[in-house]
């Protein structure tokens, strides 16, 4: 099983040592024919508004678009977030609408208000995440089939999940944190080789599709 | 829940965002709009570009700070904002502005010729050139969290730039194979404190992200620079002195993303106009040379 991380721009390679440092391999996507046979793929940091350049210009869009939908997991940490949210607060178009969200981009601010701080993760367990945000995003608003998976003291979402999509306004992968990585390889594997036949359970998108 | 701002790692991560991207020279909000558009990761306030800096001469300063608020307000990704070497002062009013990074740069006239600025004692980012591997640890240990090297700038010349990453690439092989013992001899030699040079020996590599700057000018520029191992790079007077600045941009853009593609190089590099006309290393007295400023 490989995850694809996109390439384009960004801490793509932290993701990579990230994907490595957890058994997984990774591998780097700039082009379409980069996506054959990956099982994932993880969005980095970095900046939207040069992604969304790279995605366009190389069609990249509708070849992602066509792997989320299929239910294999699509990881997008800070950047990664705004290019998967379905809104963009402020009017930009939407680059890859997976994630059913309004998000604000620097929503904290410059980067003399970047921060760190522990935060709790409840799917990941009690150790709370070292998280850091550097010109991060926030979720202002979540559509119905949105779970929220981490919220900062004062309410603000920065995780979240819908189905097979997770974002985070925060960066795992310059903090060491690898339980993301590990949450989206077992969904990646689980995609890749459903328990589905082996009379476990049903993937639900997969079933969804098959029942259509 | 602790809050901490303006750590290490906020500092240094900001730059790692940006690895892959390059950053542009702007002088005006009008510049900044044009290289957001063409995908730059970041955009660079300056008084004058570098190739003007040398045409003119005179004193270089840091932008006026009208100008680089207008600069912030025009675009959403990150702005830098050049200081003169040693002038903590510019630093000082760099960091009130709230500008994003700050570049300590010999392509303004240097404010003091001993000291450069105490970046630690600054909550915003700083990123400094270098020509070697011993200058790119001095900066880092007076604070920088981010290196380029310096290339020439201003000249559309790409030799002094490839010659400054090798040289800091290659000086840390060198560095990764010595024994423990040679470290100390090593550390000497390179001016740098012993603590670090054992850090970037044993990691093999520098503790912050590495662009290339000074002398980029066209898409196959941008690449050959990254090839040579280059995290991303600074492109100065090469957008605003080429015929199509916008095309130059989003096309370097490209070439950066896909620097070991040569199919996707050529097709960029396409029908792009004229770069800028670039001048000859030969043609440069030794006392106007930027790359020498800074110690």
């Amino acid at each position: 099983m490989k995850i694809g991380v996109l390439a384009v721009q960004g801490a793509f390679r932290e993701h990579m040592a990230t994907l490595a440092a957890i058994g997984v391999e990774g591998v780097e996507v700039r082009l379409p024919a980069d996506l054959d046979g990956v099982a994932g793929l993880i969005l980095p940091g970095g900046e939207s508004t040069t992604m969304r350049r790279l995605i366009d210009r190389w069609a990249l869009r509708e070849h992602i678009l066509e792997l989320g939908r299929s239910g294999a997991p699509i990881f997008g940490t800070c950047a990664g977030m705004i290019v998967l949210s379905t809104e963009i607060s402020g009017g930009e178009e939407p680059i890859l609408p997976l994630l059913h969200a309004v998000v604000e981009r620097n929503a904290f601010g410059r980067q003399l208000d970047s921060f760190e701080t522990e935060l709790q993760v409840p799917i990941l367990g009690d150790t709370p995440v070292h998280a850091i945000f550097i010109r991060a995003p926030i979720i202002e608003e979540i559509g119905p089939e949105v779970d929220v998976l981490a919220r900062l003291d004062d309410g603000r979402i920065v995780a979240v999940r819908e189905k097979n999509v997770i974002a985070t306004s925060f960066h795992p992968e310059l903090a060491g944190e690898t339980r993301f990585h590990r949450l989206v390889a077992t969904m990646a594997a689980e995609h890749a080789d459903p328990g589905e036949g082996s009379g476990r359970r049903p993937h639900p998108i997969r079933r969804a599709k098959a029942e259509s | 829940m602790t809050v901490e701002t303006s750590t290490w790692a906020t500092k240094k991560g900001l730059a790692q965002m940006l690895k892959g991207g390059v950053i542009m020279d702007v002088v005006t909000p009008d510049h900044a709009r044009i290289a957001e558009d063409a995908g730059a990761v970041a955009v660079m306030a300056l008084e004058r570009v570098p190739a003007d800096i040398r045409a003119t001469g005179g004193v270089a300063r840091m932008s006026d700070p009208a100008m680089i608020e207008g600069i912030m307000a025009a675009v959403s990704i990150p702005v830098m904002a050049k200081a003169r070497i040693g002038h903590f002062v510019e630093a000082q009013i760099l960091e009130a502005l709230g500008v994003d990074y700050i570049d300590e740069s010999e392509v303004l006239t240097p404010a003091d010729e001993t000291n450069h600025i105490d970046k630690h004692a600054f909550k915003v980012p700083f990123v400094c050139g270098c020509r070697d591997l011993g200058e790119a640890l001095r900066r880092i240990s007076e604070g920088a969290a981010m290196i380029r090297t310096k290339g020439e700038a201003g000249t559309g010349n790409i030799v002094e730039a490839v010659r400054h990453i090798r040289t800091v690439n290659a000086e840390l092989r060198r560095l990764a194979s010595m024994r423990e013992d040679e470290l100390f001899v090593a550390a000497k030699e390179l001016r740098a404190p012993i603590e670090l040079v054992r850090e970037v020996a044993r990691a093999g590599a520098l503790p912050v992200v590495n662009f290339v700057a000074g002398g980029i000018a066209t898409p196959a520029d941008a690449a050959l620079a990254m090839q040579l191992g280059a995290d991303g790079v600074f492109v100065g007077s090469g957008i605003f002195k080429s015929e199509d600045p916008a095309r130059m941009a989003n096309a370097i853009v490209q070439a950066t993303t896909h620097f070991d593609n040569p199919k996707i190089l050529a097709e960029v590099s396409k029908g792009l106009g004229a770069a800028m006309r670039g001048i000859a290393m030969e043609a440069i007295p030794d006392a106007e040379r930027l790359a020498t400023r800074g110690w």
